[in-house]
């Protein structure tokens, strides 16, 4: 099991450094919401964690982020191995316009070379029972996954995830569409889904973070201000600027 | 960014300061009923303390009402947490003011046991704390609730004093003066405990100021 050593990370898109000289542990199995205004640098930083930024023109790294004690931002890093170990969910839920049960087995057939049909039922009831949809969609199985509410997409892809046995999630705004029941049981998955994984979740709802998360850290303008236990920050947090972003008196 | 919300906590500062204003009056009032022999000014601090606990509940009301609409964070978190406590501390201080009055009626008609020096005195001392913890709580001055802390002893052995003389010089020697020292007696206690509820809030102001909590832990005061 993992966490994430973040040594010096800078990150440029072009000439705009989007991220400047950050400094942070992200523990193992424990919650840590990154929260900051928009434009901060939080989704970026999320990003890096599995090089998704690769896919962006002009984008240049430097520092050090170490997870099982190697450097992810090294390039000769298997990109495919890296983002198993570190799966990311979205603000939208985005199954592959599949079945339920191939949107599961997506990743495992992927990785590993030749998988038996019992094998695959293992994985989908498994990862389907981690996100609580087994009980509802166990005789849906080869039902569209878009035919699932909004909720449902979101846990089918976490599940999808969990399928691949990753050590580290990263959630960026994963209940920015859904209503505030949907949310709160998102809430609660994650609370579950803490005692295996390792999770970093981004968020622009502070309550959220004050919520959910045992660590946060505050991001401004790349920098990451002030990082410390979740009920420090929102208690009695030593920035000012953090003082001020999370007491709605920024901007 | 202005907030509406400044707004609100303005007139919660202001209502707590009002009632710190009004409890002070009736710490001072009740001493000078019993100073003065005034019957009158002791039944005036009894009938005032249903004002006082309609403002608490209303301070009460109001913290809830902010709480819940605003779910505040951090300094503004603290800052409505401890007005809630030092609302309650209020309450109580004016309860034991009105506990004196009470003592000064009793003996109001019956002769001076002995001529009042240190029970005035303890008196300012209270108020005095009293005073400077509402300052230091609407100045956010953290060096000023420290030295309300500090000056909780001096309060403790002037209580100690008083106490000893009241029953050494007086009801061990004569035990039939008894009916007019036990309400001294207890209205240096209660002077006492104004004093201890002071503190209390001296030391909220401490956690509001700098999110340190000095409750129980003198030490960290320093």
């Amino acid at each position: 099991m993992s966490g994430i050593k973040v040594s010096n990370l800078n990150l440029w898109y072009g000439d705009f450094q989007a991220l400047k000289q950050v400094f942070a542990e992200f523990k193992e199995k424990r919650i840590t919401a990154i929260i900051g205004p928009s434009g901060c640098g939080k989704s970026t930083m999320l990003r890096v964690f599995n090089r998704m930024n690769d896919f962006i023109d002009g984008v240049r790294t430097t520092g050090e982020i170490l997870i099982d004690d190697e450097n992810i931002i090294a390039p000769q890093i298997d990109l495919v191995l890296l983002r198993k170990k570190v799966g990311m969910v979205f603000q939208r839920p985005n199954p592959f316009p599949l079945s339920i049960y191939e949107n599961i087995v997506f990743g495992e057939r992927v990785h590993a070379d030749k998988i038996s049909r019992n094998k695959m039922d293992e994985i989908v009831e498994e990862s389907l029972r981690s996100v609580l949809l087994w009980d509802e969609l166990k005789n849906k199985l080869n039902k569209s996954a878009l035919s699932l509410s909004l909720e449902q997409k979101q846990r089918l892809c976490i599940a999808r995830l969990i399928a691949v046995r990753p050590e580290i999630l990263l959630m960026d705004e994963p209940c920015s569409t859904l209503d505030p029941q949907a949310t709160a049981r998102i809430e609660e998955l994650m609370r579950e889904l803490q005692k295996d994984y390792t999770i970093i979740i981004v968020t622009h709802n502070m309550q959220q973070a004050a919520r959910v998360s045992d660590d946060t850290g505050f991001m401004l303008l790349g920098e990451l201000i002030e990082f410390d236990n979740t009920q420090n920050i929102f208690r009695a947090p030593k920035d000012k600027r953090t003082e001020d972003y999370i007491t709605g008196r920024y901007g | 960014m202005q907030r509406h919300f400044d707004d609100e906590l303005k007139e919660l500062h202001k209502e707590i300061l009002r009632m710190g204003v009004m409890v002070q009056e009736e710490i001072y009032k009740s001493i000078e009923a019993l100073k003065n022999r005034d019957r009158k000014m002791a039944e005036e601090v009894i009938t005032t303390d249903t004002k006082i606990d309609e403002l608490e509940l209303e301070i009460d009301e109001r913290c809830i009402d902010l709480i819940a609409r605003h779910q505040p964070m951090a300094g503004d978190l603290r800052f409505i947490t401890t007005g809630m406590k030092i609302n309650l501390e209020l309450e109580r201080i004016a309860d034991l003011a009105v506990d004196m009055a009470q003592r000064a009626v009793e003996i109001i008609d019956k002769p001076l046991l002995k001529p009042l020096v240190d029970i005035p005195k303890l008196s300012a001392i209270a108020q005095n704390m009293v005073r400077q913890a509402i300052d230091a709580f609407v100045n956010k001055d953290v060096e000023l609730a420290k030295k309300v802390v500090l000056s909780d002893p001096e309060a403790d052995k002037l209580r100690n004093l008083v106490q000893d003389e009241l029953i050494k010089d007086y009801m061990m020697r004569d035990p039939k003066t008894a009916d007019r020292a036990v309400p001294l007696l207890l209205i240096t206690r209660h002077l006492e405990r104004i004093c201890d509820h002071t503190t209390n809030i001296a030391e909220d102001v401490v956690y509001m100021v700098e999110g340190k909590v000095v409750k129980h832990h003198p030490e960290k005061l320093q």
